[in-house]
Parts: structure tokens; sequence; C-alpha cells
């Protein structure tokens, strides 16, 4: 396959391969919003099964954390969308500052996502033989707001009343948690590879108005794995709130 | 001296490991599917020598439950599923849209590392412990109690997955971008519509039973409870989520296949295809509507009667389009100056194994009749009259087609007659005794029957044998008319699709220039170039051993 500058050989056109790459994009989407569609049906399924596990599972994710994600994530989304327009109008330092700031914002998300899974790894809250959606309640810190783990202890004392088997059902919420938030992880890790990639051209100055289409396509998947976190994150921890 | 083509343009074993040609890339995938097909082919012929007696002497019930579980992974994940699609439509698509490649080559390359990799996996469970889940990996016997090798089994047809779906997007959207001046949407080949509608299949599909699977090997690996009833998971999920694509799949083999034929037909009836939109229109159709008939996989599991009588009669739908598709053939052929060569006699018995399989298959979607012959011999014969009735016999006869375009020499053409004849006829004495073994309630997947059964198990395995013999004789005189055949010319049949216009074998871009389609597709009354006109004589078409 032979290049003449940006152009691959067995296409004609600069638009033609523009026009490919962003299909094939597109297309990738699809497949990918069919992959996540199977764990969103389990999660539905079982949610509608085991509705009082479920509610006390989400209620021991941290508020806090996962709403500083979601402000996070739709930073890094506009600084994307800044990034491909920099591209596209010829402003060239400035694609990499946005691009920079993009995978800045996408690797905090990621360490924050590592501080919430210590944080169930410390209470007990891997799904397996060890785990106990009590252990918190009953194994309080010096940390712990002494109300606060009264409340969590009453509500939980209400799932049960609901629920005999709350401890075995909540594990099906955890293995959700931890599939459908991995699997998003997973997805940041590649795109953050893709940012770096992106960034080494920015900082060679291959992006132009004439072509950039790596930014365009890229800057699609990242939208992409944002709007899965959009649906995650009242889906995983909004859903028993009311309160 | 031979002009410079695709295989002589560069050598060494480099220069095909990393090549981005889907030619060679096309050939790369013939080899590899060829292997997984005798290992398939392999399984087979032990399940059939087993069966031979009503006691089963060769191997142990456990043996017997892996033998037929691998034969239906190596056949249907890594033999049947790409092998028309990677093999002859990866070499041909952008040859008859008038392309240099596909939209992306690298792409290409890296699903054929993709398909190797997960066959890798699953040759590792093959061998160490094989496999004993039913190709279906149904939970909890895959997730929980079954002591082989399923989890390097389940990550292997995971990571194929990919492989189909990157080739699918591939199609999609160099069907899309990559087709030559001229060559309008309805001046495509219907072998590239149905390639079309597969490749929809494959990217709409794939992307479930891979999630599917996985979350079946966390379950294994992590005893989650996803599908675990004693975990509070729902096995009849799993069910739904893996015949969600596993339904579509058999279009996933079988509209290549027709693909196949619609090019074959007009070619040796020497007239235009009769409703060209009809069959272009019907392939989009079926790709659809096959998404919507999963559970009638699953009219025993107990699901609500609205439910199964809704994926009844969405099953008797979907027969419409495919019986179009036969009446167009059939109306083809109909006055038309029809030669018997080899392709053409894979394409009439394709019509006739699949007007049987297809038929067979509204039997099973009847709800009340299914609960009869739910889980017989009855349903093993049916999916093999279209999945060997129909996608193989189309593969292979796809294969002779396009081989003196693969390789630019002729196929021996008695020999290759007389094979096709005898595949044939070993498919039928093979799986048609099934079909009353299944009606008279021999269950599937059982290593012991009674012996009362025994005379048709017995014509099955002789058919088995013949069979075999026929699929080992176009592997030999193929290898051996890549060196030894006739050299066959750009166009030896000759057809009017825009691949015989370049040279055989085709150069590495393709096209020495970008061609301009000026024509209908399948002109068989109109093409003076090509010495056809209606009224005379038609050119013979060139043999091997004339």
């Amino acid at each position: 396959m032979h290049r003449t500058g940006e152009l691959y050989g067995h296409f004609e056109t600069l638009e033609q391969q523009k026009e490919s790459a962003a299909l094939g994009m597109w297309i990738f989407l699809v497949t990918e919003v069919l992959f996540f569609g199977g764990l969103f049906l389990t999660y539905t399924i079982n949610r509608h099964a085991f509705s009082a596990a479920f509610g006390a599972g989400s209620n021991t994710l941290d508020l806090t954390l996962g709403g500083f994600n979601t402000v996070v994530l739709i930073m890094s989304s506009l600084t994307m969308a800044m990034a491909v327009w920099s591209a596209q109008v010829g402003k060239k330092q400035l694609v990499s500052i946005f691009l920079i700031a993009t995978v800045v914002l996408g690797t905090i998300f990621l360490g924050v996502k590592v501080i919430e899974y210590k944080q169930k790894f410390d209470h007990h809250l891997i799904p397996g033989a060890g785990f106990d959606i009590r252990y918190h309640a009953e194994h309080p810190t010096a940390a712990d707001n002494a109300g606060k783990i009264a409340e969590e202890k009453e509500e939980l004392e209400k799932a049960f009343a609901k629920d005999p088997d709350l401890n075995a059902h909540a594990q099906l919420y955890f293995s959700l948690y931890f599939g459908m938030t991995g699997l998003h992880a997973l997805h940041m890790i590649v795109g953050a590879g893709l940012l770096v990639w992106l960034i080494k051209g920015s900082f060679a100055g291959r992006y132009t108005p004439k072509y950039n289409t790596p930014v365009e396509i890229v800057g699609l998947y990242w939208h992409f794995v944002d709007i899965v976190w959009i649906y995650l994150f009242p889906l995983l921890y909004l859903i028993d709130r009311h309160h | 001296m031979p002009h410079e083509d695709y295989l002589n343009a560069t050598y060494g074993l480099k220069s095909w490991l990393l090549t981005t040609d889907h030619k060679r890339i096309a050939l790369l995938y013939l080899g590899s599917v060829t292997v997984f097909f005798f290992i398939g082919g392999i399984f087979a012929t032990l399940i059939r020598i087993h069966l031979l007696t009503p006691t089963g002497y060769l191997v142990t019930p456990e043996t017997y439950n892996k033998l037929f579980t691998m034969h239906g992974v190596a056949m249907i994940f890594f033999f049947l599923i790409p092998s028309i699609p990677a093999v002859l439509g990866n070499f041909l698509i952008p040859l008859m849209i008038g392309a240099k490649d596909l939209a992306f080559p690298k792409i290409n390359l890296l699903s054929w590392y993709i398909y190797l990799i997960g066959g890798s996996f699953v040759l590792y469970s093959f061998s160490t412990g094989g496999l004993d889940t039913g190709w279906t990996f149904y939970t909890p016997l895959s997730s929980v109690y079954s002591n082989s090798a399923v989890t390097p089994a389940v990550i292997g047809i995971f990571i194929n997955g990919f492989s189909s779906i990157l080739t699918g997007l591939n199609f999609i959207v160099t069907i899309h971008t990559m087709r030559a001046p001229g060559m309008t949407w309805f001046r495509l080949p219907l072998f590239v519509w149905s390639h079309y509608a597969t490749s929809l299949v494959m990217v709409l599909g794939t992307p479930v039973v891979a999630i599917t699977l996985l979350l079946a090997g966390l379950e294994r690996m992590f005893h989650l409870g996803f599908f675990n009833p004693a975990l509070g998971g729902d096995p009849i999920l799993f069910q739904h989520l893996f015949w969600f694509y596993s339904h579509p799949a058999v279009y996933i083999m079988v509209l290549p296949a027709m693909g196949v034929v619609s090019e074959v037909i007009p070619t040796f009836a020497r007239k235009p295809i009769f409703g060209y939109s009809f069959i272009a229109g019907s392939s989009i159709a079926i790709a659809v509507i096959g998404f919507l008939v999963w559970a009638h996989h699953m009219f025993v599991t107990g699901e609500s009667t609205y439910a199964a009588l809704t994926f009844s009669f969405l099953s008797y739908v979907v027969a419409i389009p495919s019986a179009v598709k036969v009446f167009n053939w059939t109306s083809t052929l109909y006055k038309g100056s029809i030669s018997w060569d080899t392709p053409m006699v894979y394409a009439l018995g394709f019509i006739g194994l699949f007007l049987i399989g297809g038929l067979t298959g509204l039997f099973l979607a009847c709800l009340g009749l299914d609960i009869h012959i739910h889980d017989t011999y009855f349903v093993v014969a049916h999916f093999h009259y279209i999945m060997v009735g129909g996608a193989v016999m189309g593969y292979v006869g796809g294969l002779h087609f396009w081989w003196p375009k693969i390789t630019g020499r002729l196929y021996p053409e008695s020999l290759a007659r007389t094979a096709a004849i005898t595949l044939f006829v070993g498919f039928n004495l093979t799986f048609f005794p099934q079909f009353i073994l299944g009606y008279m309630g021999m269950p599937r997947r059982y290593h012991t029957y009674p012996p009362e059964f025994q005379v048709l198990n017995v014509l099955s395995t002789a058919g088995a044998s013949i069979l075999a013999l026929g699929y080992l004789l176009p592997m030999l005189y193929l290898m051996w008319s890549m060196r030894y055949g006739k050299v066959a010319g750009p166009n030896p049949w000759p057809a009017t699709g825009l691949e015989w216009t370049t040279p055989s074998p085709p150069p590495t871009e393709n096209f020495d220039v970008t061609p301009e389609v000026t024509w209908e597709p399948y002109d068989y009354n109109n093409r003076p170039d090509l010495g056809l006109t209606a009224g005379a004589p038609s050119p013979a078409p060139a043999h091997g051993d004339d």
C-alpha cells in the first residue's frame, strides 16, 4: 500500500479517505452499543428481579466521587471537541493543548475510579466468598461518622426485611458494577492511548484544516465513551437515593 | 513472459505475513479455514464411526460429548462463518466494485491475526481436556459444572468475534465509499449485496455473543452469578443473548452462499438474472428479519405462549425472502441456455438442498410440531442441509467459479464435475436418513441409540464416507491445478462481472486503470465485447481438460 503524503494509495481523494474513516468509526461505535447492550440488558433484568439488593448496593457507592468523575468526563468531552475544532480551523498549538487537557482529565477519572475500587475492596464488596454487604456498617473505622453508620445499618435492615437473600443478590449488583465500570475504564485506557498517539502527531504539526481525520474519529470514540458513562452514572449510583 | 500479478509481485514469507493486499489475505484465510475444516471433519468422522453400532464401541460417553462439541465449535466459528466472506468476499469485493483494495487494508490483515489468536486458544482447549458443553455453551453447564477446558475456548471465540466484526465493518465501508465511477448501488453484483447484508449481521450480532461469552467466562473464572440460578442469575437470559447472535449467524453462513449462486446461475444459463432488485432486497430483508426470530430455539424453555407465537410467526416470515430468491433463480434458468459446468452443478445442488433445509425449518418453526422434534436428529439434519448443503456447497462452488481468477489456472472439468456429484450424493445419503431418525424420535447428542435405528445410522455413516471423498477430491485437484492447470485467461466462462475484465491472476492494484462501469449487471444478452448477444450462439466455457 503506497502512500503519498496523507493519502493512502488505494483511495482516490482525501475526502474519500476521510469519509471511509468516519463511516468506519461510526459502524464501530454501533458494535460498541451492542456490546454494552448485552450488559445493560443483564442489568435491567436483574435490577427488576432484585430491586432491594440493587438499591442497597447502589447506596454504598460514593456519590461525591461519582459526581465529580461525571463532571470531569463531561469537561473532557468539551476539551476533545475543542481539539477537533482547533484542528479544523488550523490552530496547531491549541490542538496540542486541548488534547493534553483531554488526556489529563481522562487520567483523573481513572485515578478516582481506582480510589473507589479500593474502597469497595476494603468494605468486602468484591463478589465471592468474602462478600459481606454489612461489613462496613459493622466494622466502622475512626474516620467514619457514627450517625451515618447508624443510618446505614438501619437501611440495610430494611432492605434485608424485603429480601432475606440480599447478600447473594447484592453480589449480582456488584458483579455488574465492576463489569460495566471496568469495561468502561478499559475503553478509557484505550482512548487515552489513542490521545497520546494524537498528541505526538499534533507536536509534529500533522493536523491541519485539510487533514484532521485522526483527531475527528478519535473524538467520536471519546464522546461515545463519555456517553456510556452518562448512562452508567444514574443506573449505578442514583437508583435509590430518594431520601 | 507472464505479467506481474499479486502472486509474483513480491516473494518470501514476510511478503505474505505482512501483506495488506486483500487478495493475499484471502488466500491466508483460505489456508487457515481449510485447516479448521479438516479438524472439524475429523471429529465428524469419529462421530459417524461411533454411531455405526447402537451401543457405540469407539469412544466413551464423555469423549462423545467432546467430539460433537468440538465438531460444532471448529466448523461454525472457525470455518463456516469466515469461509465465504473472508476468503471469496475478501478476494472479490474490491474487484467486483472496481476498487484497489478494501477501505482498511491493515485492519483486514489484523482481522486474520485475530482469527489465528482466537483459533489458537480454541485449539489449546481442544488439546488440553477438550470441550463438552455443546457448541451452544449453555449455562450453568458451561459456567459451573463442566470439567472440560471451557475457559480457553470461550476466550478464543470471544477474540475471534472481533475478526468477524472487523471484516464486516471493512466490507460495509468499502461498499459505501470505494465503488468505481458508474458502479451505482443497483449495478452492484448480487454477491456484493449479499455480503453487505452479511456484514450487517456480523456487525450487529457478533458484539452481543462476545459480551455474552465474556460474561459466561467471567462467571466460570470468578464464580459470579449472572446466569447461575443458584446465585440468583437467569440461565434463560444466556440463551436469549446467545441466540440473538447465533440465529442470525446462520445467515452469516448462508447469505454469502446465496451471493455465489446468484453469480453462477446467470453465467451458465446465459441470461440476465431474473428480478435483480428483489434478490438484492431479499438479502437485506433476511438480515433484518433474521434478528427477530431467535427465540424459536427456545420453544421448550417455558417462554410465554404469546412470545412463542410471535417468534413462530416471524420465523415463517423470514422464509418469504428466502423463497423469493429460489423463485428468482429458477426463473432465471427458465429458457436459459444451460451448461453443466462444475460451478453450475454446485449452484443447482445448492437450490435443491437449501429448499429442503428451508422447508424443514418451517416444520421446526411450527409450535406444536417443534415439541415433538425438538432436540432430535430432525434438527441436526435440518441445519446440516442449510449449513453444509447450502453454505458449504456455495463455498466450494464459488471456489471453482473464481479459481481461474484467483490462480490464473483452470481445474480439470470432468474430475471436478464428478466430485460435485459425489458430494451431492454423499451429502444426501448422510443427512436424509437423519430426518427420518429424528422424526422417529432419536435425540441428538446421545452416544447410544435403540437397535431399530441402526440401519438408518449405517446409511448415514456410509454417506459420510462418500462425502469425505467428495471433499478430498477438490482439495487435491485444485492444488494440482495451481501448478499444472491450463492457463485460464481473464474471462474463461465468459461472465459479465467487473472482476473478469482484469487479468487472471489480477495485478496487485487490481486494475491497470480505474474502470468505469457503463453497462447494467448480468447483461448476458447485450455484451458483444464478450461475444454475448441475444439470439446468437454464446461462446462455450473454457475447460481445464478440453
